[in-house]
């Protein structure tokens, strides 16, 4: 008897301990994450979820048993009290005392939370209209990353393809962040246009990035593995594309990576002056090529506000099409796309793109999308101005 | 005095409404004027509630099927402002037009051409907000909060939008000063202030919150404007501004904003619960001071909308602990509510039912509001769908049923008819079944890593979603029940008596149903 009822007793204790963080809650409940600080929070986030239950229990039960109880149709007769100090003061005091117990060991973690000191590494976070821009500080490592290009073919409206046959849907990315296991890697977010938000839940790390500021706050991973994000705040049309993939590895593995990606020519991606890029930019490119290379481009950079057909969005994004810039003067044109246009959506595609990039869109927009100007722009001429 | 103006000095008692739309458009009667609000908040509540549908028919499966993203966002957007500014706070302002006049004695508002004004700008108001749907570059689709600098991008319609809001604020500060005036002039001799009815109480301060907030609101809105289009850089870090002083100045107006949303719904509750239980309300002192507490609490957190903005440990610490203090003043409320009910003798007319539906749904938002003052934990919480299941726990089924239960409640006084009764209790349990199934599911996703604000998710989502949208569809179709209730009840019905409700207490029920068209022009007698 009495051992039946130690094996319910553990039984239920191992339920609502253990079970809502394992794998069968996890589509309703927080994950538990992978470092130090998420498992922390995620305790204060089930300390609170059961103080609140246990509250919201009481009182259920006593308003439920005082509506089947002291109903009309019982004949219950109506008492006429309307005060009592004690019970007043009472239920003042007791829910100070569990705000008390609650706040300190929520004041701890946010304490932890907020140490950015003694880091391993350092990654500065950008965010982007809608991708975002990893640095690390340390090696000189940067790249852009931005939603996997199967997932945005997929994602558009109308687009045929059924979703739920692609894996992760809408958390791929082309680049994702590659990071060490046990080092203390600290991370600054900003913004090169609007706030955005930098989120993984495994890592409990939310942060704003917004222009002109810069946050920081920490992760340790404990274990390898891939962990998966989002954009939190609401940054536009394409919030909703722009996820984080954090890929995190053994450290040899990790170093193994960063040589591998400051090393030599294997980066046409970003300005940074490997041998390719520096090839690129000063061959001369024909028109064929320029566009081939510009119908890429644009897709990743260009169709969210300025649409697939070129049409724009009339009142909140112009048309390139027929555009007064795309079909004008090359040079109005180019400084569009290099510099951004101030106190608009348009961003500076200065640092996004390479040259051979910015060339090949800039050709692309002219000579493509119902426009037919006829020129070509050189990514020596990019190169020039930078 | 002359022949001539005796003869043409009408006598109020027979004064009755003139005919036609003049009546509407320039009257200056509280009963009047507590109709057009009513009835304007009840077109609006179908206009938000159908963007509210459209937002969730896109979100009915993963993949981009019905709309665009940048109209997505705009549909949540102005979701949001059509609901706050157009449903909720014209419906309180509705009912305190009503029923202030009539709880505390006295003939009408203090101010009634301002009245007048008050409710006819709303209109305007909401139809410049609207006609930017069909604007080039849409409506405003950078969230209800107007963040700079996304709310900045866009198209002209900004202007526009701003414009509304202008109106709105101007229309709500006069309702408000209308409102105080009325308390503090209008009462029946004898009617101390601590004798007035909670409704009245919770509308003086939240009439003051009002005439404090809606300025710093104005405020920001200007500088987007000016910013926009007059160079000024007040959040643009690149001209030495700040986009987070945005946020700041937007929260102070916005947090006692949500007790605005909720302070009235709190002075009907503590109307319509002791009527059904037939007992005096617990602790009418305590219920005054709570309120007060909560009005002054509220505008000392407006920062923990903003923990992930990057504040200061010992800022984030103070947001922490002035939030959780909330849940102290709100837990009386919900404690002397109960106790109320407590020994009572009660029934459960369809005034009850929303009642204790909201004690039951309102005490769920609380505690998961309680769940994301803890900051750490706040910072996981923070723009996912747990947000918008917390805070439509405590709008939906707070103030949305505090104003349905009002109408329930005193809609025999308003028109001298009774409701359909076994209509009205079809309407609380289908809303409440389906508003379960819509929101509860929100809680899952949000924790389970679903931002808000986004038209599309990931294949994990897919199954919570579905049901939210089923409950969505099925909450959305069963208000029509609830206009065709309030539309018979207009046009006739079973014959309401004076007193209508038998555990009824108050001035209100002292006076014919339907209530005459002037009411205490002699002032009563208040034991």
């Amino acid at each position: 008897m009495r051992s039946t009822f130690c094996a319910v007793v553990s039984r239920l204790c191992w339920l609502t301990v253990l079970l809502p963080g394992s794998k069968a809650f996890a589509d309703i409940n927080m994950p538990v994450g992978v470092t130090p600080i998420s498992k922390e929070v995620y305790g204060l986030h089930m300390l609170i979820f059961w103080i609140c239950c246990v509250i919201g229990a009481a009182v259920f039960a006593v308003m439920f048993y005082s509506i089947f109880k002291h109903r009309k149709s019982k004949g219950h007769k109506p008492a006429d009290f309307h005060e009592s100090t004690t019970v007043e003061i009472l239920w003042t005091a007791v829910p100070l005392v569990i705000l008390v117990s609650m706040a300190i060991p929520a004041a701890k973690t946010l304490i932890a939370m907020e140490d950015t000191s003694n880091a391993d590494l350092t990654i500065k976070v950008t965010g982007y209209q809608w991708k975002w821009h990893y640095e690390y500080l340390d090696s000189g490592v940067n790249f852009f990353s931005s939603l996997a290009a199967e997932h945005n073919e997929a994602r558009q409206v109308d687009s045929g393809i059924d979703v739920s046959t692609i894996d992760n849907y809408l958390k791929e990315v082309d680049n994702p962040l590659v990071v060490p296991v046990g080092k203390k890697i600290r991370f600054l977010h900003t913004a090169a246009d609007v706030i955005h938000s930098w989120w993984v839940p495994d890592l409990a790390v939310k942060k704003d990035a917004i222009p002109g500021f810069i946050n920081e706050n920490w992760a340790l991973i404990e274990e390898p593995g891939i962990y998966r994000g989002k954009c939190t705040e609401l940054c536009g049309r394409d919030h909703g594309f722009m996820p984080v993939v954090v890929k995190a590895v053994p450290e040899d593995e990790y170093l193994a990576w960063v040589a591998e990606q400051s090393g030599a020519g294997e980066e046409a991606e970003t300005v940074a002056d490997g041998d390719a890029a520096e090839e690129d930019t000063d061959r001369e490119w024909a028109m064929d090529e320029l566009l081939a290379r510009g119908e890429k481009v644009y897709t990743a950079n260009c169709v969210a506000c300025h649409q697939a057909g070129g049409q724009g969005v009339p009142g909140a994004f112009p048309a390139i099409t027929g555009s007064p810039v795309a079909i004008g003067d090359v040079d109005k044109h180019i400084e569009v796309v290099y510099e951004g246009v101030a106190g608009s959506a348009m961003a500076s595609f200065a640092a996004q793109l390479s040259d051979a990039d910015m060339a090949a869109v800039l050709t692309y927009q002219r000579n493509a999308l119902g426009n037919s100007v006829g020129d070509t722009i050189q990514p020596s001429a990019i190169k020039a101005l930078r | 005095m002359s022949t001539a103006t005796t003869e043409h000095h009408d006598h109020h008692d027979d004064h009755g409404p003139a005919y036609g739309w003049k009546r509407w458009l320039f009257t200056t009667n509280h009963k009047d004027i507590g109709t057009l609000y009513l009835l304007f908040s009840l077109v609006m509540f179908f206009i938000g509630g159908g963007m509210a549908l459209i937002i969730r028919a896109e979100l009915w499966q993963p993949g981009l099927q019905i709309v665009d993203p940048l109209f997505f966002n705009s549909m949540t957007t102005m979701h949001a402002l059509v609901m706050i500014f157009g449903v909720v706070m014209p419906a309180f302002v509705g009912l305190a037009n009503w029923m202030i006049p009539m709880m505390i004695g006295g003939p009408d508002m203090a101010l009634p051409r301002l009245n007048n004004w008050s409710f006819w700008i709303m209109p305007f108001a909401f139809l410049l907000l609207l006609s930017t749907l069909f604007m080039e570059g849409g409506g405003p689709a950078g969230g209800w909060t107007l963040y700079a600098p996304l709310s900045l991008q866009g198209g002209d319609s900004f202007a526009f939008v701003i414009f509304s809001i202008h109106f709105m604020g101007i229309s709500s500060v006069m309702g408000s000063i209308n409102i105080v005036a009325t308390i503090f002039n209008m009462r029946a001799p004898g009617m101390t202030l601590m004798k007035m009815p909670l409704f009245v109480w919770t509308w003086l301060i939240t009439a003051y919150l009002l005439i404090a907030v809606i300025p710093v609101l104005a405020g920001a809105v200007t500088m987007l404007l000016t910013d926009r289009y007059f160079g000024t850089s007040f959040f643009s870090a690149a001209g030495g501004g700040d986009p987070v002083m945005y946020q700041h100045i937007f929260w102070f107006f916005g947090h006692p904003e949500v007790y605005i949303l909720i302070l009235p719904a709190f002075g009907i509750m503590s109307s319509i619960i002791p009527t059904f239980a037939r007992k005096p309300l617990f602790g009418y002192a305590s219920m005054v001071y709570a309120t007060a507490s909560i009005a002054f609490l509220s505008f000392i957190v407006w920062a923990h909308h903003m923990f992930t903005v990057g504040m200061p440990l010992a800022g984030e610490m103070f947001f922490m602990f002035a939030t959780m203090m909330i849940s102290v003043p709100t837990g009386v409320k919900v404690f002397n509510w109960m106790a109320t009910m407590w020994r009572g003798s009660m029934t459960f007319e369809t005034p009850m039912l929303f009642a204790i539906g909201f004690l039951v749904m309102f005490t769920i938002g609380g505690l998961s509001g309680l769940m994301l003052a803890i900051t750490p934990a706040d910072i996981q919480y923070h723009d996912t769908y747990f947000v918008v299941a917390h805070f439509h726990y405590v709008l939906v089924p707070g103030a949305i049923y505090s104003i349905m239960a009002a109408t329930y409640y005193w809609i025999p006084k308003w028109t001298g008819n009774m409701y359909d009764e076994k209509l009205g209790k079809i309407h609380f349990w289908i809303s409440t079944i389906f508003l379960n199934v819509l929101f509860f599911p929100m809680h899952f996703v949000g924790l389970a890593g679903m931002p808000r604000r986004i038209p599309d998710y990931s294949l994990q989502f897919a199954d919570w979603n579905m049901v939210a949208s089923i409950g969505a569809f099925g909450f959305g179709f069963s208000q029509l029940i609830f206009a065709y209730v309030v539309i018979k009840c207009m046009k006739g019905g079973e014959k309401a008596t004076d007193e209508v409700w038998e555990g009824a207490d108050g001035l209100e029920w002292t006076v014919a149903s339907p209530a005459p068209y002037h009411t205490f022009e002699t002032p009563p007698t208040i034991k």
